[in-house]
């Protein structure tokens, strides 16, 4: 601590007495300073990390490899992976998972890019545009999922069926019935999500070089050609991306399906995070919760790896 | 991965004013639809058309079922079930809000929730300025390592570490403290990456120019950068802000007692017993406030968040 406080008397008596030596000391001084004073202003930061973010990752790995029951533990090698692999629920929650993503991908992926496309185009109504399409991501997803389960109601007289009615289908059974459950699950994130990427989209769109459209109307492209040939051209790194980022969320989804439908009816939507939560707070069995967190969470990685090798490869 | 397209959209986060008149009003201007285009009448008509039934898409799609949600909370659970398009056909019933607040502890929990919130938001933007500073200022020696390990979590699928997080907090003796969702949530290596490119922004004369004066690193942090950062501070803090209001399975494993728990955990677990109407003026009171902040700091929600792409990307 004395190193710290010391040297900063020293360089401007130095600076005016001995020109020559000036920028040398002036330069050495204020470094070592920085080094040692740096180190206090990051360290409380670094401890966060470190505690609460490095440490779980690498305990994260060690664990899947033990038994505990938070008083003991010892060791138990790979028993806790041919635990999760003998589950018979495994590959239900790895279908439904796959099934969520899947639908997530159809019905949410596109909805983004369009809205984000039609936005930029808007002048004097940008404004409202925007703040509805990211109003949703504002909302508590406890609550949007508390108000569709609501409009959910699969009595003749619920909201949805209700629509339905008068355009003469239904009346459906949303969360009640297992070929229908996931879709409605799907449809809930989708409108808590679209407008985070919505707006992501709509940066890189209000980023695009507008000599590009004024050069292609020169040469007299039309408006469809110039969407087709220079806005979704710009936005393909972007798409490619949030791709990416949307596949390794939607495999991490808990939140919806754990509230809306407890994994139900008839398992139909228990997904693979569910099955690590029950493992882990329903159990007891943290072994086996970490175990199958660390295989969804290599597998992900090495898709990630193998998808931006791929699309590195593709862009050349 | 690229980062090179979001030193751009950060400037615009802290310049306001100039990059907004010069380049800015022109791509606002400008993008696929011309003037010259909009001239023509055929074209003018099919562009209203289409904008219009965004605009009226948008709003049935986002604001139609928050709109709706604001009608059940003054109505009755009859109403509710029955006739889910009628406006208060038996009347309207205010006496659901204060219900809400006392019967099923909205009040307890919204408390709750600013208090999770406000320091989650002052952890956040400690840890984002502090790291910030010292890896694109400072520039330490083992700066570049430090980095490396900071922005590698981003990649890490983050199922790796809520069991073993949930363990560590125990080891601690932190389970059910608001601590125990305080420090794991305000670290957020998102933060610090916009952080840190913001203040490469910064022009290094400033930071000599403090040095020769005698300013030290704290000095240089508290008087230049600090006062600079300002907006991007504010974009961090309205980021850490949201994802912590909406948060539900970590303050749900992290906050076992109901009385501690915020809005998110507490009408899940209220939701099964709850007079439905009620629940309603419940929900309703938990959107206001992240409605409120956001229509106040729309701009720098919808930089933040855009800048996310432009970032990661």
């Amino acid at each position: 601590m004395t190193t710290v406080t010391s040297p900063p008397i020293v360089p401007p008596v130095a600076a005016g007495a001995q020109a020559v030596d000036a920028p040398r000391r002036r330069r050495r001084g204020p470094r070592m300073r920085a080094g040692a004073m740096g180190l206090l202003i990051a360290l409380p930061a670094v401890a966060l990390f470190a505690v609460f973010s490095w440490w779980p990752i690498v305990r994260g790995l060690v664990i899947a490899f033990q038994k505990t029951n938070l008083i003991t533990t010892d060791w138990v090698g790979a028993a806790n992976f041919t635990y999760v692999l003998a589950d018979p629920l495994l590959g239900k929650a790895l279908a439904n998972t796959a099934l969520y993503a899947g639908l997530a991908l159809v019905i949410g992926f596109p909805i983004p890019i369009l809205f984000a496309v039609l936005i930029a185009e808007m002048r004097r109504s940008r404004r409202i545009a925007s703040f509805l399409v990211f109003l949703p991501v504002v909302i508590p997803p406890v609550v949007s999922i508390l108000l569709w389960q609501v409009f959910y109601d699969p009595g003749t007289r619920g909201l949805f069926n209700t629509v339905l009615a008068a355009v003469g289908v239904g009346p459906l059974p949303w969360l009640q019935s297992p070929s229908s459950a996931m879709l409605s699950i799907v449809l809930v994130a989708t409108w808590g999500a679209f407008g985070s990427t919505a707006i992501i989209y709509l940066a890189t769109l209000m980023s695009i070089d507008t000599q590009l459209y004024e050069a292609a109307e020169i040469d007299g492209a039309s408006i469809w050609r110039r969407i087709w040939h220079i806005t979704l051209p710009q936005l393909r790194s972007t798409i490619l991306l949030l791709l990416l980022l949307q596949l390794i969320g939607t495999f991490q989804v808990f939140t919806e399906p754990f509230l809306l439908t407890g994994g139900g009816p008839n398992n139909s939507t228990v997904t693979l995070l569910m099955l690590i939560y029950r493992y882990a707070f329903i159990y007891g069995n943290f072994g086996a919760a970490a175990a199958l967190s660390l295989m969804l969470a290599l597998a992900l990685s090495v898709f990630a790896a193998v998808y931006l090798w791929l699309s590195r490869k593709w862009s050349k | 991965m690229s980062l090179t397209g979001s030193t751009r959209t950060l400037t615009t986060v802290g310049g306001e004013q100039s990059p907004r008149r010069g380049r800015g009003i022109r791509s606002l201007e400008r993008s696929n639809v011309s003037d010259a285009d909009l001239s023509k009448r055929s074209v003018r008509w099919g562009y209203r058309a289409i904008m219009g039934a965004a605009i009226a898409l948008l709003l049935l799609i986002s604001a139609g079922p928050l709109l709706w949600l604001a009608k059940a909370a003054v109505s009755t659970t009859q109403d509710i079930l029955r006739e889910p398009f009628a406006f208060w056909p038996s009347g309207i019933q205010w006496e659901n809000i204060p219900d809400a607040w006392n019967q099923i502890q909205i009040g307890r929990f919204t408390l709750n929730s600013v208090i999770l919130t406000s320091g989650e938001v002052l952890v956040a933007v400690f840890a984002a300025v502090t790291l910030g500073y010292v890896l694109a200022v400072l520039r330490p020696v083992y700066g570049p390592v430090l980095n490396g390990a900071i922005m590698a979590t981003l990649f890490i699928p983050g199922v790796i570490s809520l069991i073993p997080l949930y363990l560590t907090v125990i080891d601690l003796g932190l389970l059910d403290s608001y601590w125990a969702v305080w420090l794991p949530n305000g670290v957020s290596a998102f933060n610090v990456l916009i952080m840190k490119q913001y203040f490469q922004t910064i022009p290094r004369e400033l930071f000599e120019a403090a040095r020769v004066d005698g300013a030290g690193p704290v000095r240089i942090l508290w008087s230049i950068v600090l006062p600079m950062a300002r907006p991007i501070i504010g974009v961090v803090a309205l980021l850490a802000f949201v994802a912590s209001w909406k948060d539900f399975l970590w303050p749900l494993l992290a906050l076992p007692t109901p009385g501690k728990q915020p809005l998110s955990v507490g009408l899940s677990t209220v939701a099964p017993q709850a007079e439905l109407a009620v629940l309603m003026a419940g929900m309703f009171i938990a959107v206001l406030i992240p409605i409120a902040v956001f229509t106040v700091f729309q701009k720098q929600f919808i930089t933040g968040a855009g800048s996310a792409g432009a970032v990661k990307g």
